[in-house]
């Protein structure tokens, strides 16, 4: 069984806690005690029906004021693969919490009510999925029971969103016509919808062939840990601990240790469950050198035929999530891969309306929930990728240096 | 696991379900040792903890796991549970720490709750912040799942806790990739959550891909017990039943292993881990909606215990 990592976005009223509890529910998983509850404070709260909102609305604040504070997560799974739901409000720090549900996201759903088309949210949340490079973008348009299943409805939302996402870097596009509330098309093929001839939604996200998604072609460990048992049982072991981050490692390769430079061959790939042949992402393993090499955390092993990009002078994309904003001058602390260094803005080269994408080459800083292109010094230098080509090795986050709060998250540009 | 090459069954470069959290886990646990001074890892013995066990074995192997276990004690446990984490943790060579809830009540930091076999699942969380304070922890490893509770559905794998030990759940710190921010204050620290993208079944299915162990209460056996608000608990020296309970033999087995007090058996006639994974997957009912007291008290019990410090 594989896994598929989705997120899903949206807000109050298209659609989206009905299409979620439906595929939870179909899916069983959704529990009795779970809808008895939902059933009861829906009751209290004198709703007409029950809320399916409920399901995912955990906290104190959100159920008493009707709102979505923060990403949730949901968990089910057909016989064919685990789905793990990151499930993010449309409304309030939309990019924060978006950023957030697409980083680690392998497909998106963006839902559009048939009866309002495509609208500004729409055009945000396609934005940000490709931003943060998930490989595939599902668009449901929904409510289609509410425009008599009209086909000309559907195609003329198609046209238009595909006219847009042209603009954007989207991969692998598909789109779906449903109506959450009635089934169509969610878990079974509508019959109301003979003119559809493609998969439902349950379907589609079961068969998205998602194997090629990784790269698999830079082979990068970032080490997290050394270890060093020493211990009679196995002595002067020295192993380097981490997850594969890109590529395949297989023992007798040649590799090269950063900083260093120096250049080794892999003796083997072990594992509390024996050796391996081979390593490829995301395995979490412990690889050893031939040469008694000077290894530690934040190192990165890679091929010396395929080294990543090293340098002090970042050029990225700057999601930034808090309310002081990012100004030249400011020191930050960085993580990238497994290591935190000290990060000073240079320059905020423009910041990107995420609505329309027209870039404000005259902005000097960056607000809560905005976007833009920062170029940031670094005190060491980082080993890293475009994150295009890779997006573990090309990402990182920031941090404020006085609170210690998560503050920004960064997309970098190489070469490439 | 005895898995043949990693991947089995699906394309090629491409993991199981299940290879793929574990490696997301193990990649976690390495985190929180490498970037912190002094973590812990809570263990009760429940199958949760047993499982978070045998991952930070395997993150560190063939080294040993560079943190102590530790064990919130209520006094109030089942025996068999008890003696199982005492051989589960000299099996890995682990350092155990004991804090125990009587000691905080024999010290006047707590008082048992009034009333007939008081619950002591309110008074583990001054005992666990006491212990945090003492051993100087600044990283905590909890079993939590998100599956098993709306407010848990939210909470960060890396979640932050003030100099009072709370939980802020309106004000988390993002996170994103797999990029955590560890990053804290003398005195705050931060509780780490592996498991945070498990299910119920998942644990299962891993228990029995790996032939884990686990406290024989959690397979079938026969035991006396009363009903009380819908939940069968047993009759032992914590819990008493009422006058109108009636006591009775039936067939059981524990989906959480928690308080005697507070932890329901189900009716269930699985023997097997196999016998068992089958139960879980067909099941209509949450784990702690089915057995747990501590999480009926009113629709956010879990949120308000753990704004104060709770697991």
């Amino acid at each position: 069984m594989e896994l598929l990592r989705l997120a899903t976005a949206g807000s109050v009223d298209d659609g989206k806690s009905t299409l979620i509890g439906r595929l939870l529910y179909d899916s069983k998983a959704i529990f009795e005690d779970q809808l008895e509850s939902m059933e009861r404070v829906s009751r209290q709260r004198g709703d007409e029906y029950t809320d399916l909102a409920l399901l995912t609305d955990g906290l104190r604040a959100e159920r008493e004021q009707g709102i979505t504070i923060d990403v949730a997560y949901r968990y089910f799974a057909t016989p064919v693969r685990k789905f793990i739901i990151a499930d993010t409000p449309g409304h309030i720090q939309y990019t924060r919490n978006m950023v957030t549900g697409n980083s680690m996201a392998d497909l998106t759903i963006v839902l559009v009510d048939a009866r309002k088309g495509i609208v500004e949210q729409t055009r945000r949340h396609a934005f940000l999925a490709s931003l943060l490079r998930v490989p595939h973008l599902l668009v449901c348009v929904n409510k289609m029971d509410l425009v008599g299943y009209d086909r000309d409805v559907f195609e003329g939302i198609r046209e238009e969103f595909a006219s847009f996402a042209s603009r954007l870097d989207v991969r692998d596009l598909s789109f779906i016509p449903i109506s959450a509330l009635q089934g169509d098309n969610v878990v079974q093929r509508s019959a109301s919808m003979p003119w559809y001839e493609g998969a439902s939604l349950l379907h589609h996200l079961e068969q998205v062939y998602i194997s090629s998604d990784r790269n698999m072609i830079d082979a990068r460990l970032p080490v997290q840990w050394v270890v060093r048992p020493q211990a009679a049982s196995v002595p002067d072991y020295r192993g380097y601990a981490g997850q594969v981050a890109g590529g395949v490692f297989k023992p007798g390769d040649t590799v090269m240790v950063l900083p260093s430079g120096l250049t080794t061959t892999v003796a083997g790939i072990d594992t509390f469950d024996g050796p391996l042949d081979e390593a490829f992402p995301p395995m979490s393993v412990t690889v050893r050198l031939t040469d008694d090499v000077d290894v530690s955390r934040g190192d990165l092993i890679c091929r010396p035929l395929n080294q990543p990009t090293v340098g002090q002078d970042l050029d990225a994309m700057v999601a930034w999530m808090t309310e002081r904003p990012l100004a030249v001058g400011d020191f930050l602390a960085l993580k990238h891969t497994t290591r935190w260094v000290r990060a000073v803005v240079r320059d905020v080269r423009y910041r990107l309306d995420v609505n329309t994408l027209h870039r404000d080459e005259s902005a000097s800083t960056l607000g809560l929930n905005d976007v833009g292109r920062v170029s940031l010094r670094v005190t060491q230098p980082l080993y890293y990728d475009s994150y295009r080509r890779n997006r573990l090795t090309g990402s990182f986050i920031l941090a404020a240096e006085d609170t210690n709060v998560t503050v920004g998250a960064g997309m970098l540009h190489g070469p490439d | 696991m005895d898995r043949g090459r990693p991947g089995a069954g699906t394309g090629r470069y491409q993991l199981s379900q299940l290879e793929n959290i574990e490696a997301e886990s193990i990649h976690i646990i390495r985190e929180v040792a490498a970037e912190f001074e002094r973590p812990v890892l809570l263990f009760s013995g429940g199958k949760d903890s047993v499982v978070m066990l045998r991952l930070a074995q395997k993150a560190f192997w063939p080294g040993r796991i560079p943190f102590p276990v530790m064990h919130i004690d209520t006094g109030q446990n089942f025996p068999e549970v008890l003696e199982f984490r005492d051989r589960c943790v000299a099996e890995v060579g682990a350092t155990l720490v004991v804090a125990s809830v009587q000691d905080s009540i024999d010290a006047g930091r707590v008082a048992e709750e009034p009333g007939p076999n008081p619950s002591r699942n309110r008074l583990q969380t001054r005992t666990l912040l006491d212990a945090i304070t003492e051993h100087r922890f600044d990283a905590v490893f909890g079993g939590a799942r998100r599956d098993e509770e709306k407010a848990r559905a939210k909470e960060r794998v890396f979640s932050f806790r003030d100099e009072f030990g709370q939980w802020d759940p309106k004000n988390q710190r993002p996170e994103l990739w797999s990029l955590f921010n560890g990053r804290h204050r003398a005195g705050e620290h931060i509780r780490v959550f592996p498991l945070s993208d498990w299910t119920e079944l998942d644990i299962w299915q891993y228990v029995a891909d790996e032939g884990i162990d686990l406290p024989s209460i959690y397979y079938s056996h026969r035991r006396r017990v009363f009903r009380r608000d819908g939940m069968l608990l047993s009759v032992g020296p914590h819990v008493a039943p009422g006058g109108d309970e009636e006591v009775f033999e039936a067939t059981v087995r524990y989906r959480t292993v928690g308080d005697m007090t507070c932890t329901g058996a189900v009716e269930s006639v699985a023997v097997s881990v196999e016998d068992i994974v089958a139960e879980v997957a067909a099941t209509r009912l949450t784990e702690r909606g089915a057995t747990r007291a501590d999480d009926r008290v009113s629709e956010a019990a879990m949120e308000d215990r753990k704004r104060v410090g709770y697991f």
